[in-house]
């Protein structure tokens, strides 16, 4: 059951390196360039697209194919069919144009939600219920002046005014749009971004940098008590890979890149930066570094904090970097751990050297079945403290895991589902697993496979020792591609009365378990003392391990039928589920970032004397708040 | 009604009745006691619900996980480098140690304690009442959380008759955290450890070793929840039947594994238990004047046979609203305070955690005082006291009779059902407790201990002090109904004490009094309007402009209340009194001097 059998292994392989050699020939033969490859920015002369520009999954006219009230493409998204069965749209993912025959009841059954009862969102953006924007017209002159493109269309300026908090869905929905960008700038490269700057200072402008609009903290909101004109900074133009140095195996990248792109380009040449956000459709190199992110593989690669090895930025004080890029140095606290986290409040980040790696060889899912979510951390942890753990390693707890099952498509053949059907038999009646109690392990392999086939066999051979058996390929696949369509559910949630978001911390490894325990049942007794009419949907599972302790990201929605306030309900609930992590010993986030969602909390988080510190570093770099998102301090 | 639908044989009509003959929500569990086999009663089918997820635990897993945690290895670390022996012979003592400690429920003895006790509770209880409501409560709250039987302690009965009730309904049989001379009696010590006794040394010390054995047994039972917890937080039996000034060592220990975030809840139940007459009445006013408590011997149980032959009246249990720890904590405790130290390395407690223990219990005790349901006895000891030549039976009836009125204004429940009349009620009570007054041609004194004629003054006045402590007993037993109206009336009357300083004094005198009453620490405020408005409302004061006046009418009342706290106040300025001779009094005495200032404590 490990392998889908050897021939298709095989030919996977092969299809690879073929890839990989076509990337390598094409790049010898069709191109001057020397391995290392400097270019200059051709901003200047009002040029409004560069030939040499690759082409971007996301185009800068957003609304040309992402939903503007919801998560990612406008051609994908779950809806119902005629036959009440669960159908993914469009043929961008793995899910695409299947049928999900138990999503219906699994949702039904989870949320007490009823597909008679809709709570459609209005049909399209009423722009005429989006206030004007207020310009600069100083700015505005100089800004004409060097050929930089900007826009002030409500659309555009709509798409930079928000992030994915469910309150700012929820609005959007409804038709209700707050404070926006007064105009959105598009700067081509870094040498625009300091024109940008310059002027902003100029002429009193504030600055909010947009990179993939992914946000989970409130960081993109506009400060309703901002009286500047606010400009987007939209860094989306800066998609370049300026150079790849194979020799020390870094690439020099344009911080505007967004994931996909970034691991597509490299992959042409060969290599991968291994850094996989949930979000990394969508977000950017620079909003990664502004966020501290975290990838699927940081076990592997490491998160973004161990990936960056130059960062270029422009704050109004100038332009900040290193002079070298030694892999380590002792020269004072790093500058980069002031930029890394910064989230948008003292410049932009403009350029980025990341380490790279070749393309792995091999690649393999895995899961494991444990009677009960102890165990799996127990496993877990064995498996940190002998520090094997694969690329990834996630423990989904029962109520996910039996979620992850609702979105099995339909099986073609009855011999699959006869098959399944003996799974299930084994696991619950053979082995006498508890069906409302075993949890589920989901493995991601990466390397050379005789590599992977010996780790594979260590960490199966550490989870037998707590209970857990071997569970297949096909369910590891199925809960990573979870973490891609996720969003998308909630857009259908919210389609039926279901509102909900995901939220995360990390802990050491002792109070892993408690802390679990304690935030699912606060959630659900917030819920009920709040007027929630049906049980919430609150759910959890550990995504990453680290040396000393995990991190836990949880699920939490519910069914708002009967509440006049949804939205301030489920932020209440949210805001006590957080007060829970705090006092169990979790961290303020892990790797969504503090943005304004979490402020009230930074105080008390790293003492007050520390934000002292933070906030002389910003007096400094921004004594004029140029930089006016106002999250984080 | 799901405690009724689980008691066999009850029909809904028969319900109602006795719901409607006791109409303050009590019901006698004896009741049925008499009317079916009490075998069949024992070998019930027991089939409790557990606080959720919580696996079964034999007493030796319970054991073992105790000396193998975290927190129990480095505490042996500790003391190995301390006292200098090898790791391995301290941690021998301390598994010897946990094996004197541990308990070991089963449920054969727990069947057969519950038959000897349907015997022995018929013979020396004519009802045993308990509140439905309370137990209802108590029900729901058992599998959600874990779960702390917090009764008041009073007599040797307490130990029981909790496992007894919650073996009849259905609930799990609690542990109970007894103290180690119950298990030095033979025989009875092992059925005691059988039907989930757990027993602590009297004065730990600064025993480092089984401090800590005993809080990680202790956490270790909250957390795993595999059994409520049961413990006396006043600590031991009250001599004087008055409520003692909570302990805060065993309450630490019980609510740490909420505050360290391990158990989502915690839920505290209440309980108060109050007699008619104390089985140990006698007993407890000698210990009170000096007279060592005779050690606890099963010989010394067997002779104590006799008093099965008197009547006891009726006993109550009031299980009351269990608290939510977790409400309790919320803005009190910041539970961050736990984040940088492992959870289980021995810390000491913040103040911040301090000070909410120590109102978590002054509240518990609070509210088992609420609890209580007064025995007309009570009363006439109150007003006995008051007229120490003894009074007429006529007088005792009528100012009885105002007595009740006055204290269920307080809002005191009290056992004296309307339909029967203030004279029989009186009667029987007196007659209950001839060992304390006599009634002779309409006249009622206070009866001196029997025995040949006193030999020397000194024997007479401890005979009649110990008859003046009994009957101060059960007065004590209603004191926390007057105490605040009480000390407000003394504060209003006070010749010295001008309007702007009445809350001063009551303050100063509750400071004065605070380890005699239980005040919960920095309520003042709450307990001063407590005092006032129950004035108020009985007429006694009016309020106005800030003032607060004595009424015309209620003259009476206040003189009663200030004549309640006399005594106390005479012995605190250490006047001669009869009281004054009690140990208990003087010890209360002498830690309010030294907390004042007035004396300081020298070490021997």
């Amino acid at each position: 059951m490990a392998s889908i059998g050897d021939g298709s292994e095989r030919q996977r392989i092969a299809q690879q390196r073929l890839r990989v050699l076509a990337g390598h020939l094409r790049r010898l033969g069709a191109e001057e360039r020397p391995g290392v490859a400097a270019q200059e920015c051709r901003a200047g002369a009002g040029t409004t697209e560069p030939d040499d520009k690759p082409p971007c999954s996301v185009p800068k006219r957003r609304q040309d194919i992402m939903k503007w009230n919801g998560w990612g493409y406008a051609d994908s998204k779950f809806f119902f069919n005629k036959k009440g069965q669960g159908e993914f749209t469009g043929k961008r993912y793995r899910l695409s144009g299947l049928i999900l025959p138990s999503l219906k009841d699994w949702f039904e059954g989870t949320f007490g939600a009823n597909l008679q009862h809709k709570s459609p969102a209005v049909p399209s953006l009423n722009t005429s219920a989006v206030a004007p924007p207020s310009l600069n017209e100083a700015f505005v002159e100089e800004l004409k002046s060097t050929g930089i493109p900007f826009s002030h269309d409500t659309e555009d300026r709509v798409f930079r005014a928000h992030g994915h908090c469910l309150h700012e869905i929820f609005s959007l929905r409804d038709g209700r749009v707050g404070r926006c960008p007064d105009m959105v700038v598009w700067p081509n490269c870094h040498n625009d971004v300091v024109k940008i700057v310059e002027l902003a200072c100029k002429h009193s402008v504030c600055l909010i940098p947009y990179g993939g609009g992914t946000s989970v903290s409130s960081a993109l909101e506009c400060p309703p008590e901002e009286t500047r004109s606010i400009v987007s900074l939209d860094t989306s133009q800066m998609n370049r890979i300026l150079w790849i140095d194979e020799k020390n195996l870094t690439a020099h990248v344009e911080a505007g890149i967004i994931g996909q792109d970034l691991e597509r380009l490299l992959n042409e040449s060969g290599y991968c930066t291994g850094h996989e956000p949930d979000s990394m459709e969508f977000s950017s190199l620079g909003g990664w570094v502004a966020t501290r992110a975290s990838g699927m593989k940081k076990n592997i690669y490491g998160n973004i904090e161990d990936l960056v090895v130059h960062i270029k930025m422009v704050t109004p004080r100038g332009v900040i970097e290193k002079s070298c890029q030694g892999p380590r140095m002792s020269t004072g606290p790093d500058i980069h751990h002031f930029i890394l986290g910064s989230e948008g409040t003292l410049g932009v980040v403009t350029e980025v050297t990341l380490k790279i790696r070749p393309i792995p060889e091999y690649q393999k899912y895995g899961s494991v079945v444990f009677p009960n979510f102890q165990q799996g951390v127990a496993c877990l942890r064995e498996v940190a403290k002998q520090r094997c753990a694969p690329a990834s390693i996630r423990l989904m707890d029962n109520e996910q895991f039996q979620f992850g099952h609702a979105l099995k498509p339909q099986v073609s053949s009855i011999f699959t589902s006869f098959l399944d059907g003996l799974k299930k038999f084994y696991i619950t009646k053979f082995k006498g697993f508890d069906p409302h109690h075993l949890c589920v392990a989901t493995l991601l392999f990466e390397g050379d496979r005789e590599k992977v086939l010996q780790h594979e066999k260590l960490v199966y051979d550490i989870a037998a020792k707590f209970g857990g058996l071997a569970a297949g390929e096909d369910n590891g696949q199925r809960g990573y591609m979870l973490t891609f369509v996720i969003a998308y559910l909630r857009d259908l949630g919210m389609e039926y009365y279901v509102i909900g978001e995901s939220f995360e911390t990390s802990v050491p490894w002792d109070r892993v378990l408690d802390l679990c325990r304690n935030v699912k049942e606060r959630i659900v007794r917030e819920c009920k003392e709040k007027g929630v009419q049906f049980p919430p949907l609150s759910t959890c599972r550990v995504t990453q391990t680290y040396d000393a302790g995990a991190c836990v990201y949880f699920y939490f929605a519910f069914n708002y039928r009967g509440l006049s306030d949804p939205v301030h309900v489920y932020e209440q609930v949210e805001h006590a589920a957080r007060e829970e992590i705090l006092a169990n010993g979790g961290s303020l986030s892990h790797h969504h970032g503090v943005g304004k969602l979490r402020k009230e909390w930074m105080q008390e988080t790293i003492s007050s004397v520390g934000l002292g510190m933070l906030k002389s570093v910003k007096d400094y770099l921004d004594p004029n708040n140029i930089f006016g998102n106002r999250n984080l301090l | 009604h799901p405690c009724a639908a689980k008691s066999s044989g009850r029909g809904s009509t028969e319900y109602s009745r006795r719901y409607i003959s006791y109409p303050d929500g009590f019901w006698d569990i004896l009741e049925e006691r008499r009317r079916t086999s009490d075998l069949s009663h024992a070998l019930r089918t027991f089939n409790p619900q557990p606080y959720k997820g919580a696996p079964p635990c034999s007493s030796s897993e319970l054991n073992r996980a105790v000396l193998e945690s975290q927190f129990l290895r480095h505490v042996v670390k500790e003391v190995s480098a301390e006292s200098g022996e090898p790791v391995e012979v301290v941690r021998d003592e301390a598994s010897g140690l946990l094996e004197e400690m541990s308990q070991n429920l089963q449920l054969t003895f727990i069947r057969l304690l519950g038959f000897s006790l349907s015997k022995v509770f018929k013979r020396l209880f004519q009802k045993i009442l308990i509140n439905e409501e309370g137990l209802n409560r108590l029900q729901q709250a058992i599998p959600e959380h874990p779960v702390i039987l917090m009764p008041n302690h009073r007599s040797y009965i307490d130990f029981l008759v909790l496992s007894y009730i919650m073996f009849t309904y259905d609930l799990p049989i609690p542990v109970i955290a007894a103290g180690i001379p119950l298990m030095s009696m033979k025989l009875i010590g092992e059925i005691f450890r059988r039907s989930g006794a757990f027993f602590i040394r009297r004065a730990i010390g600064d025993d480092k070793l089984y401090w800590a054995l005993l809080s990680e047994y202790v956490r270790t039972i909250v957390r795993i929840g595999f059994a409520p917890v049961e413990f006396f937080v006043e600590g031991l039996r009250s001599r004087t039947l008055k409520s003692l000034p909570p302990k805060l060592g065993m309450m630490h220990m019980v609510l740490e594994p909420f505050l360290k975030g391990e158990v989502y809840d915690i839920s505290l139940v209440p309980i108060s238990i109050s007699y008619d007459r104390v089985l140990e009445e006698s007993l407890l006013a000698h210990e009170l004047l000096g007279v060592p408590k005779p050690k606890e011997t099963t010989r010394g149980l067997l002779k104590a046979r006799k008093i099965l032959e008197d009547d006891y009246g009726s006993m109550h249990v009031c299980f009351g609203e269990p608290l939510s720890v977790r409400g309790l904590a919320k803005g009190t405790v910041n539970r961050w305070q736990y984040n940088l130290v492992p959870r289980d390395l021995p810390a000491k407690p913040s103040e911040e955690t301090l000070g909410f223990v120590s109102g978590v219990a002054h509240l518990v005790v609070r509210l088992q005082e609420k609890g209580m349901v007064l025995s007309p006895w009570s009363l006439i000891a109150t007003v006995l006291l008051q007229n120490p030549l003894g009074m007429d039976l006529d007088a005792l009836i009528q100012r009885t009779c105002w007595l009740r009125e006055l204290v269920e204004g307080f809002g005191a429940v009290l056992h004296w059902t309307g339909q029967v009349p203030a004279c029989e009620v009186v009667l029987s009570s007196l007659s209950r407790h001839h060992s304390v007054v006599r009634c002779e041609k309409g006249r009622v004194t206070l009866v001196e201990e029997a025995g040949a004629s006193p030999a020397t003054p000194e024997e007479g006045v401890f005979r009649r002090a110990a008859a003046v402590l009994m009957c101060a007993s059960y007065r004590n037993q209603a004191l926390h109904v007057f105490v605040r109206p009480a000390l407000v009336a003394t504060a209003i009357t006070s010749p010295t004490v001008t309007d702007e300083d009445i809350f001063a004094h009551f303050q100063f005198l509750q400071d004065v009094f605070s380890n005699e009453f239980i005040f919960i620490p920095g309520t003042s405020h709450q307990d001063f309007e407590e005092g006032c408005s129950s004035l108020r409302k009985c007429g006694a004061v009016q309020v106005c402009d800030q003032q607060i006046r004595v009424t015309e009418e209620g003259k009476d009342t206040i003189f009663f209340l200030t004549a309640v706290l006399e005594p106390f106040i005479q012995t605190y300025q250490v006047t001669r009194d009869f009281e004054a001779l009690s140990s208990d009094v003087q010890k209360n005495v002498l830690s309010g001097l030294v907390r004042m200032g007035g004396v300081t404590k020298l070490k021997k």
